[in-house]
């Protein structure tokens, strides 16, 4: 590309604004041009979209990419490959990593990696409370200064109450700061390794009771209702919590709540066979929560879809059931896996998913500012997302991009894949392949 | 039958009265003067244990080596467990030295067919956390088919105490009810399934009142740790109300049966002298233990052939 023009030809537009046929020039990481039956420059990396969906780059808010502490089982290149794979622009990491994102210099040493490997924008987000441990504040504030917007103690949740009320009344003097709570009350999840239901019961598994997350979003959305802090509920898993979500936005509070696809799509029965690629925090749970999930996506109850993408080594899942870490790849295949069980079948529309995966999640974190999820227009970032709809594919945990295999998918037949990614202006991913 | 992970393996009913039959003639082999048959000359049978066991570990090793089986003690003890070898190596050692059956006890629900999926050998689960232990039930199926047999239909059994982290519990449910019986659940709500979708049983917590209309009354030996976990008061609390004491004992019909799997906790689910008395099988279900793990592990390793 002489002269630095990318262009997507064929393919059609589809953003928060509508969707029409349009190809795409891109020039100097921007978009310089959108309409129907352009012509590329000379010497213009051309890439084919006829058939396919151009739309804003993907925006996984929840991903655990490992580093630094737990290199083994991901790296910010690994995992922001499998981003990119999954037509991602930007996501954000969570801060469980060894040691947490708690302070300014690790928020400084993702972002600087982060920026070297060049697949994906990482955004960290911060700890909450220091170590983790749900006691003293993290330095909100100084992880704010370095772009942090959401903070959160995610793998555990902030159980004490009056910790979470101080932190949403300091967060308040941060403009686009939000606190995302991993929802489960750790008393009621004590030794607890999957949903408690029929299932658990059945299998003698200790369970993780539904309400150990519904009680706590109730609390929390009180909290959030008090000091008017903004609250944004993590993997959010059961129907009980989308009923409490629904009611509060209803009620002006300044909430909003994401999903991942095995929730709207697993139940506990996948962990039938003690299979620990089953196994996650909050637990897969059963089809009335699935349904609930389901209804709670179409009226916008849950704003996004994000994937909690936690890699484990094959060390680590190559145990029983009970002893496993809990976790699941996700970031490779949330498209495809959306597309095949919601959109297909016609649960959701294609723009339904592209904005709970796409423009939704980029507002509620704060990455519209950085020009990921807007509309494919003139002068905007070139952060973009090529699907072919059509494509069908199987998942082999062992052949995903990220350095484990702990896929809940591993052998599904899914339709419709990313075929070009593209990040400010330049493709991380081309014909389905990482270009580097 | 490929394994005995559950008592789902076996088929059902035909299956589990199909495998209550042999064991009838390994009753027979063991009543024998010298009781042992050379059926498995040349197999090896392992045992796995992560937990602590008496009676099971013995019970299997003991029958095994009555069919003439190899047998190896994989004890976590005195083992690279300690060092910390994984599960999954520990068994891809196992399997290398090229054993037939593996016999697994492991804490964790589950860990047996894990441990299935990783070997080549036949796996038997001897108990897996709060899951299953199909042997057990076995045993206590065709012990209870010595006494009320040969049709177990309509007998009215009830299984008094922690059915919630019973792995005895689940597999005898699943096994009594497959055999006809009717089954009811005994304890304090905190101690019962949280759940009971699909379950074939009734559930109270009053033992008192279903005592004078069952044939069997199956006690579950309670653990000290549920206090801890603010599941009852006390033990005291707890015999009191569910322990099978000589007073309530003698409430119950006559010919009503009294049935443990042991360990017993005497004086606290079960009274020493219930225990001990004419109508307790506690004993008999022990001896027939190793008669069930020699039609067991026939019927996994056996050839085909008679039983000799």
């Amino acid at each position: 590309m002489s002269n630095g023009e990318v262009f997507i030809q064929g393919g059609r537009v589809v953003d928060a604004t509508g969707e029409r046929a349009a190809d795409v020039r891109i020039v100097d990481g921007s978009i310089a041009e959108v309409g129907a039956a352009l012509a590329p420059a000379a010497g213009a990396l051309v890439l084919d979209a006829e058939g396919c969906v151009v739309t804003p780059g993907l925006v996984d808010i929840q991903v655990h990419f490992r580093e630094p502490g737990r290199e083994d089982s991901e790296t910010i290149e690994t995992g922001s490959r499998a981003a990119a794979l999954g037509g991602c622009t930007a996501v954000v990491c969570m801060p469980n990593t060894e040691p947490p994102i708690d302070d300014a210099a690790v928020v400084q040493s993702i972002l600087d990696r982060a920026r070297a490997v060049g697949l994906c924008d990482v955004r960290p987000s911060g700890c909450i409370t220091k170590g983790r441990r749900g006691e003293e504040l993290a330095p909100i504030g100084e992880l704010y200064d370095l772009g942090v917007r959401v903070f959160t103690d995610d793998g555990d949740c902030v159980a004490d109450a009056l910790v979470m009320r101080h932190a949403f009344e300091y967060a308040a003097a941060l403009p686009g700061a939000v606190l995302a709570q991993h929802a489960e009350d750790p008393a009621l999840v004590r030794g607890g390794h999957m949903h408690e239901g029929a299932w658990s019961a059945r299998l003698g598994i200790p369970g993780r009771p539904a309400e150990a997350e519904s009680t706590i979003v109730a609390r929390d959305l009180q909290l959030a209702k008090r000091t008017g802090g903004r609250y944004h509920v993590l993997h959010m898993s059961c129907a009980a919590s989308a009923a409490l979500v629904r009611a509060a936005k209803a009620d002006g509070v300044r909430v909003t709540a994401e999903c991942t696809p095995q929730h709207l799509v697993l139940t506990d029965e996948a962990c039938e066979h003690f299979d620990p690629s089953f196994k996650m925090n909050p637990p897969l749970r059963e089809q009335a929560d699935v349904d609930g999930l389901r209804a709670a996506l179409i009226d916008g109850t849950i704003d996004a879809i994000a994937t909690d993408h936690a890699p484990h080594t094959p060390e680590s899942k190559d145990v029983p059931f009970e002893e496993a870490p809990p976790g699941m790849l996700g970031v490779e295949t949330a498209l495809a896996v959306v597309l095949t069980t919601l959109v297909e079948p016609g649960i959701i529309t294609l723009a339904q998913a592209l904005a709970a995966l796409s423009w939704n999640p980029a507002r509620i974190v704060g990455l519209d500012v950085d020009g990921h999820g807007g509309a494919v227009v003139a002068g905007a970032p070139a952060n973009l997302c090529v699907i072919d709809p059509a494509h069908t594919w199987s998942v082999d945990g062992g052949r995903l991009a990220s350095k484990s295999r702990n896929s809940p998918w591993d052998g599904w037949k899914l339709t419709g894949k990313v075929r070009h990614t593209i990040y400010r202006g330049t493709p991380t991913v081309r014909d389905h392949e990482a270009t580097k | 039958m490929k394994h005995l992970l559950s008592i789902d393996d076996l088929g059902g009913r035909a299956g589990i009265e199909a495998m209550l039959d042999l064991t009838d003639s390994f009753l027979e082999v063991q009543q024998r003067d010298i009781p042992k048959v050379p059926a498995l000359r040349g197999k090896t049978v392992v045992s796995l244990f992560y937990e602590d066991s008496t009676r099971t570990r013995l019970s299997f090793e003991t029958a095994a080596k009555r069919l003439s089986a190899d047998t190896m003690t994989f004890s976590v003890a005195t083992s690279s467990v300690k060092k910390g070898e994984s599960l999954l190596d520990t068994v891809q050692t196992i399997d290398a030295m090229g054993v037939d059956a593996i016999v697994v006890r492991h804490g964790a629900a589950g860990a047996p067919h894990r441990v299935a999926s990783w070997s080549s050998a036949r796996v038997i689960n001897a108990g897996d956390g709060c899951h299953e232990h199909p042997t057990q039930a076995l045993l206590d199926a065709f012990t209870l088919r010595r006494h009320r047999g040969p049709s177990l239909d309509g007998c009215r059994i009830a299984i008094v105490g922690d059915i919630r982290h019973s792995r005895v519990a689940r597999s005898d449910v699943m096994a009594f009810h497959a055999l006809g019986c009717e089954l009811t659940l005994v304890g304090p709500p905190t101690l019962m399934p949280e759940r009971l979708d699909g379950w074939p049983v009734a559930v109270t917590s009053d033992l008192d009142e279903i005592l004078p209309d069952v044939d069997v009354v199956y006690l579950l030996r309670i653990q000290r740790e549920r206090i801890g976990q603010a599941l009852f008061p006390s033990l005291r609390e707890y015999s009191a109300r569910w322990g099978l004491s000589a007073e309530r004992a003698a409430r119950s019909k006559p010919d009503t049966l009294v049935m443990h799997p042991g360990p017993m906790n005497r004086g606290i689910e079960i009274a020493g002298e219930v225990a001990d008395s004419a109508r307790s099988l506690v004993t008999e279900q022990v001896a027939n233990g190793v008669a069930v793990r020699m039609a067991v592990l026939w019927s996994l390793l056996g050839s085909g052939g008679p039983i000799v």
